[in-house]
């Protein structure tokens, strides 16, 4: 145990100094973003004022999207060099994932009740990051599953890994369902293309929720780290009580 | 005989003496079969729209019912552990027992199917492509429930976890299975819809019984 904080002790160290930074960026992009979208962007010719809601919506489902693939990448890691810190990052990232996917969901059904006229509809993007979320929820209900925390792990990371796989195929399989229900053509965001003035306050939004990502999963990992020193502490102290003092590294 | 063999056969006397599994999973499929017409209403017309998803999803969740008891029963008892350390590679296993929970509850599901779909109104020019899809898609829930089995392997609420894992992995056989009864009866036909289901089990023969395998092992380390 002691020897692999080796490694998370470095991490620690750049962690605490980047941390933050990042909230801070973080904060500023949201806010500036927030303004733009919010107050600054013309409303859309079609959608008129509901069209802001997208400014939280569409970088949430990035979010969704590539945490997911963070969680992937991370449990791949785990699984075939048995890195300890990639284990963590993976569990640390997957709520934070699941939050964004969450958020997505909700302002999709928002802003799909002007839109559409129903809280609802089962299309096919919609359906898609639906069941995202349940594969994220599978996730966390696996690694928290076990009695055992490195059980619960190494089975989460295979399960990050056996959802990365279905996840195009899930994916094909719903737009294929869907195309055949109903055209595509109604749900689609104004038209093809997007107008500078969206886009700009749409990618700063995005930074924003990059950085946001960034600064709780940091948050996150930390925490998880301090919870293994603790463990190891506890169990050093029980075990090695009388020779240890003078030796027991120290919490920061 | 071939270990491979072997352990289906074993796998099936258990499922033939002990009984009860096979009369629970079609018990299940029947009983949730028959509630539909109570909860959407007896019109013939309706049932007749809903039928092919009425009879795939109930025959979906009868294989759930039925998963956790792939391997909970060896692993319970170390017969897993004997099976891993045998001369035949534990992806051979997974696939053995893959099969034989196939035997046991995917095909008489599939037997059973041409029967309830009469009992929805199910349109008999479409009761081949039921039942054809049925035929091809039940492999390929069975070996990614495997893979959901050997992960919740040990797990404090199997059951539902179990669920939560593997119902959006079953996405995909049950799209495919009911868009390829509607197809049928339309000009476009089954084919495309039934081949797809074919390409999902053939691609789990190979790699489902991989990742169940590596879950396995974590399992008994």
């Amino acid at each position: 145990m002691l020897s692999t904080l080796a490694n998370p002790a470095r991490f620690m160290r750049f962690s605490g100094a980047a941390l933050p930074w990042l909230g801070g960026a973080s904060l500023v992009f949201l806010a500036v973003g927030l303004a733009w979208a919010l107050v600054l962007a013309p409303p859309d010719y079609q959608q008129g004022e509901s069209v802001r809601i997208m400014f939280i919506h569409v970088p949430a489902a990035w979010m969704a999207l590539s945490v997911y693939l963070f969680v992937a990448i991370g449990s791949g890691v785990a699984l075939i060099w048995r890195h300890p810190l990639a284990e963590i990052a993976a569990q640390a990232a997957a709520p934070v994932g699941a939050a964004f996917t969450f958020v997505c969901l909700v302002t999709g059904s928002l802003w799909g009740r002007p839109m559409w006229g129903t809280w609802w509809v089962w299309d096919a993007r919609l359906t898609s990051v639906l069941v995202l979320f349940f594969l994220y929820l599978g996730y966390i209900a696996l690694v928290n599953a076990f009695d055992d925390t490195s059980r619960g792990a190494r089975a989460g990371s295979l399960l990050a890994l056996v959802g990365i796989v279905n996840l195009p195929i899930i994916k094909f399989s719903v737009d294929w369902w869907n195309t055949l229900h109903q055209p595509a053509s109604v749900l689609r965001l104004g038209g093809p293309t997007i107008d500078v003035s969206m886009l700009v306050p749409l990618l700063v939004m995005a930074l924003g929720f990059g950085l946001l990502f960034g600064w709780l999963f940091l948050v996150r990992m930390r925490t998880a780290l301090n919870e293994r020193r603790l463990r190891a502490l506890r169990i050093y102290g029980e075990t090695s009580e009388p020779a240890a003092t003078g030796v027991r590294p120290a919490l920061r | 005989m071939h270990p491979f063999l072997g352990l289906i056969r074993h796998d099936l006397r258990l499922a033939a003496r002990q009984g009860g599994d096979i009369g629970l999973v079609l018990g299940f499929f029947v009983l949730a079969v028959v509630l539909f017409p109570f909860g959407i209403g007896p019109e013939p017309e309706l049932l007749r729209r809903a039928a092919a998803g009425i009879v795939w999803v109930a025959a979906l969740l009868a294989a759930v019912l039925s998963l956790d008891r792939l391997f909970a029963a060896d692993y319970a008892d170390g017969g897993l552990d004997l099976i891993a350390l045998s001369v035949m590679p534990l992806e051979m296993a997974v696939l053995a027992k893959g099969a034989a929970h196939w035997l046991t509850t995917g095909l008489p599901l599939v037997v059973v199917s041409p029967l309830l779909g009469l009992l929805v109104n199910l349109d008999s020019a479409a009761l081949p492509s039921l039942v054809l899809g049925l035929l091809l898609g039940t492999p390929a829930m069975s070996l990614i429930g495997a893979i959901a089995a050997a992960l919740s392997l040990g797990a404090r609420r199997p059951g539902v976890l179990l669920t939560l894992l593997v119902l959006p992995l079953y996405l995909p056989p049950l799209i495919f299975g009911t868009l390829a009864v509607e197809a049928s009866l339309s000009a476009e036909g089954a084919r495309a819809h039934l081949l797809l289901l074919a390409a999902l089990t053939v691609a789990a023969v190979p790699l489902a019984p991989l990742a169940a395998a590596a879950a396995l092992r974590q399992a008994l380390d």
